[in-house]
């Protein structure tokens, strides 16, 4: 397994690289762009870090996961993360170093089992330690299902709150990543959601990353954590060294704007992006993107008021079109903002079939498809 | 080389004849093999293997010597053959039962008896008196209506009080749905069952559940869940957990047989196994499924044969004999604490009872088989030890049965005069906090409530807000 992954992250780095327009592995500039994915030809924009939050260093986003992660065992002695061969450090590197570091009794393979990685770390949990669990990627999550869905979800509601598995974090890798097909690109986040009683959190960078994780690994609700695969390298950024937490169930703006609304989340956000600068340029549309963050509770609030303000909303998301979650978002909107909406809610997502090998660039919701949306609900 | 090969010869014919598991059958599969085997004494390959860890470090050292041997990393003092000869396990004896009780009351070996004195005894038999009077009395509270849903354990009184005194009182259980009897060993009050099964006001687990499905963090019992085996991985987290944090307790973790086939259960014992963590997997095996028999839930030897498979340390015991049951599950707990590893426990025994007010057994098994059963009933076997041995009589046996009735009536008229927690308890502990979005929806149901309080009638056996 461990030479299929090797195999597979240096097919993608390779599939990456070749489209670099600079040198060397890492931008030796924060403005330059790591990589263009192919014909939906976005780049990783690196964000500053907050200046209250001190000193910081460069990081990638499965770097920034690995600090947070070091961060929780130094502090906490009940930290404990298991999974599928985290101990060497990770098909995706994400838990280098922190075996020898803090112990093979704290950071452990288990079995391939992702039912029992879920089940032993809902146990664990309950039992007062903070359990961070790794599916190696979110399309295996499912023989997880009933243990998250029927078990994590419940436990505190079923007992009256005389137990609860808060402490309990799961973390995979999550979305398309260039070549991965049906089994390596899958964002799970809408069968999720669908479930009172855990969290779902997917982060856009290595800033986000590290503080929402924290977050998760704090929160005293058991948490999912969705990490986007393909910015584990290619996302590069100025992360704050101490520990920081970003508030979980708060939509972030990245924008500011007043003629149409874009929420997405994970990687999905660097598309709308570029699509808001495209809109400015070429429509000379002002767009106000949001980054949702935390899928599941989450913030109607913010997304409420931004389209109140612009009377137009677009969700993007990988995931198929039927039952995503830009459904759940769209009819909450419908509801909240009725007499404001200028035009009717537009959603462009993966379309719904499997997620494909060879067609994956017509697959995803690119720029220029979100583009013809926001054309539609101007012109509307 | 002729000295190593006769050793070794001697170690399989004559050792692993007395090998826990596969006993004389791996001695019929061996014997007719030529005496080939030579397992030379200068490599870790002859490394002592005397506990389940030295297994892991057998596997993990291996030296790849270029010689005719095998080293594969799958496996451990490994050898090849060249004959072929596959393992039919019908062919081999099926694991034998430990008992001390016969079902005349008398000890079958004196050495065997648990020396746990007269007052424990009658303790142990007066509480299985008292569940088994609790299951009657609120079996029949269902049938009239008065609770939901019940499920009796008729038939595993003596597997649920022989456990449950085996254990100590902090030992952390994950039970399935049919261990009532640990809880009431532990001091759960009538009060308390019977307020779960109602749903009442007084209810810790506030209400949210059907029947049978309880809990209590002071008496260290996790919340019953429905789906089956869940509990099981959970199991071996919180006991890793507890290792971890260095404590002196255990975890008891009850299954059925039905039970046993899920996923879940394969992974509890794999990870137990494989993270060595003391755990008591305690399997009650009943005979049934609903009305699934045994035969079309397994085509091997019961669950205690599985444990090998895991490196699991396993026995399998009569579940019927109380005694049986305390001495093993005691002795299982030594070996989980000192050997800090998963033990197996079948509890062989019959479900008396319908699977739940919803059965009717009688569609799928025969009167003569209960009443078989009925005559080998673990209260009676019981009775006629402690009677045997002057410390208990018919008189006192009428005179306990008739105040358990009573103390089971008057809480189940106690309970059912209680109201049941305000609507709004629904929104509680979804979240450690009430999200904003579950608030709303809360005040929404609270004003319908208001608006409409003429079309709820059912609200007057509500608690007010």
């Amino acid at each position: 397994m461990a030479t299929i992954i090797r195999g597979f992250l240096k097919a993608s780095a390779a599939n990456l690289f070749c489209r670099l327009r600079i040198v060397s592995k890492y931008p030796t500039h924060l403005s330059a762009p790591v990589l263009s994915r192919l014909s939906s030809g976005w780049a990783y924009t690196p964000e500053s870090p907050p200046e209250d939050l001190g000193e910081s260093v460069k990081m990638n986003l499965f770097q920034s996961v690995t600090n947070a992660m070091d961060l929780s065992l130094a502090k906490d002695p009940t930290a404990i993360i298991f999974g599928e061969d985290v101990a060497f450090g990770g098909v995706f590197r994400c838990t280098v170093g922190l075996a020898d570091k803090y112990g093979k009794d704290r950071v452990f393979n288990t079995p391939l089992c992702e039912q029992g990685i879920v089940g032993f770390g809902i146990g664990a949990a309950a039992a007062g330690a903070t359990a961070i669990a790794e599916i190696q990627f979110a399309d295996y999550i499912f023989p997880a299902f009933d243990q998250i869905v029927n078990e994590a979800a419940k436990f505190r509601y079923r007992c009256g709150n005389q137990f609860d598995c808060g402490k309990l974090t799961i973390r995979a890798p999550w979305g398309a990543v260039g070549h991965g097909a049906l089994y390596h690109s899958q964002s799970p986040e809408a069968y999720f959601a669908h479930t009172p009683g855990i969290k779902v959190v997917i982060p856009r960078g290595p800033i986000q990353a590290k503080g929402l994780l924290l977050s998760c690994i704090q929160d005293q609700n058991p948490c999912i954590f969705f990490e986007p695969k393909i910015l584990y390298r290619a996302a590069v950024e100025q992360v704050p060294v101490q520990e920081y937490t970003i508030p979980l169930s708060k939509a972030d703006i990245l924008i500011e704007g007043s003629d149409v609304t874009l929420v997405a989340w994970g990687t999905q956000v660097q598309v709308l992006r570029e699509v808001a600068k495209m809109a400015q340029e070429k429509l000379g549309v002002s767009c106000e993107l949001i980054d949702l963050q935390t899928i599941l509770p989450w913030d109607t609030e913010t997304v409420a008021q931004s389209v109140s303000k612009t009377g137009r909303l677009l969700v993007s998301h990988e995931a198929p079109l039927t039952s995503g979650f830009a459904a759940e978002i769209a009819s909450t909107i419908q509801t909240e903002c009725f007499l404001n909406l200028e035009a009717p809610i537009e959603r462009v997502c993966g379309w719904d079939t499997p997620f494909p090998h060879v067609f994956e660039p017509f697959y995803l919701p690119d720029k220029w498809r979100c583009l013809d949306a926001i054309k539609r609900m101007v012109n509307y | 080389m002729a000295v190593n090969r006769s050793i070794a010869a001697f170690q399989l014919r004559h050792v692993a004849r007395f090998h826990p598991i596969f006993g004389r059958g791996i001695h019929r599969t061996l014997s007719s093999t030529t005496t080939r085997f030579s397992i030379p004494d200068d490599t870790p390959d002859t490394m002592q293997i005397k506990t389940s860890h030295d297994v892991t470090e057998a596997m993990k050292n291996q030296r790849l010597v270029d010689d005719d041997r095998p080293h594969f990393p799958g496996t451990w003092k490994s050898s090849y053959v060249d004959t072929m000869r596959f393992i039919k396990p019908e062919l081999q004896d099926t694991i034998p039962i430990y008992r001390v009780l016969n079902r005349e009351g008398d000890i079958v070996n004196e050495s065997e008896e648990p020396k746990l004195g007269q007052d424990m005894i009658l303790q142990m038999y007066k509480t299985m008196i008292k569940l088994h009077t609790m299951d009657s009395i609120l079996y029949n509270a269902q049938r009239q209506g008065r609770i939901a849903f019940y499920m009796t354990a008729d038939g595993e009184e003596g597997a649920h009080i022989g456990s449950a005194a085996a254990l100590d009182p902090n030992d952390e259980v994950y039970a399935q749905y049919r261990e009532q009897g640990i809880l009431m060993w532990r001091g759960f009050t009538l009060n308390q069952f019977i307020d779960q099964c109602i749903g009442n006001v007084r209810a810790h687990g506030r209400a949210r559940q059907m029947p049978l499905h309880y809990g209590s963090r002071e008496l260290h019992y996790i919340t019953i869940s429905a789906p089956l085996s869940t509990e099981m991985p959970q199991a071996a987290g919180t006991a890793y957990a507890m290792k971890r944090a260095g404590s002196k307790n255990c975890v008891a973790c009850y299954f059925g047989d039905g039970a046993a086939s899920e996923g879940d259960a394969h992974a509890a014992f794999n990870f137990a196994s494989t993270l060595e963590v003391p755990v008591l997997f305690i399997c009650r095996n009943n005979g049934y499924a609903i009305s699934t028999h045994s035969y079309e839930q397994y085509r091997g030897d019961g669950i205690a044969s599985r444990g090998a498979g895991y490196g699991m340390c396993s026995i399998r015991v009569d579940g019927n004999d109380t005694f049986a049951v305390y001495n093993a599950i005691k002795a299982a707990r030594e070996i989980a604490m000192s050997e800090s590893r998963p033990v197996l426990i079948e509890l062989m025994t019959y479900r008396l009872g319908q699977h739940g007010t919803s059965d009717d057994a009688s569609a799928y098994r025969s009167k003569e088989e209960t009443e078989y059963w009925r005559r080998h009933h673990p209260i009676d076997r019981l009775r006629k030890y402690v009677t045997k041995k002057g410390w208990w009589n018919d008189e006192k046996d009428e005179r306990w049965l008739n105040e358990t009735r009573k103390m089971v009536l008057d809480a189940l008229d106690g309970a059912e005069a209680q109201l049941k927690p305000n609507p709004h308890e629904m929104f509680n502990d979804v979240y450690d906090e009430m999200p904003p979005r579950l608030r709303k929806q809360a005040e929404t149901l609270q004003r319908h409530l208001k608006e409409h309080k003429d079309e709820y009638p059912l609200l007057q056996n509500f608690a007010p807000k």
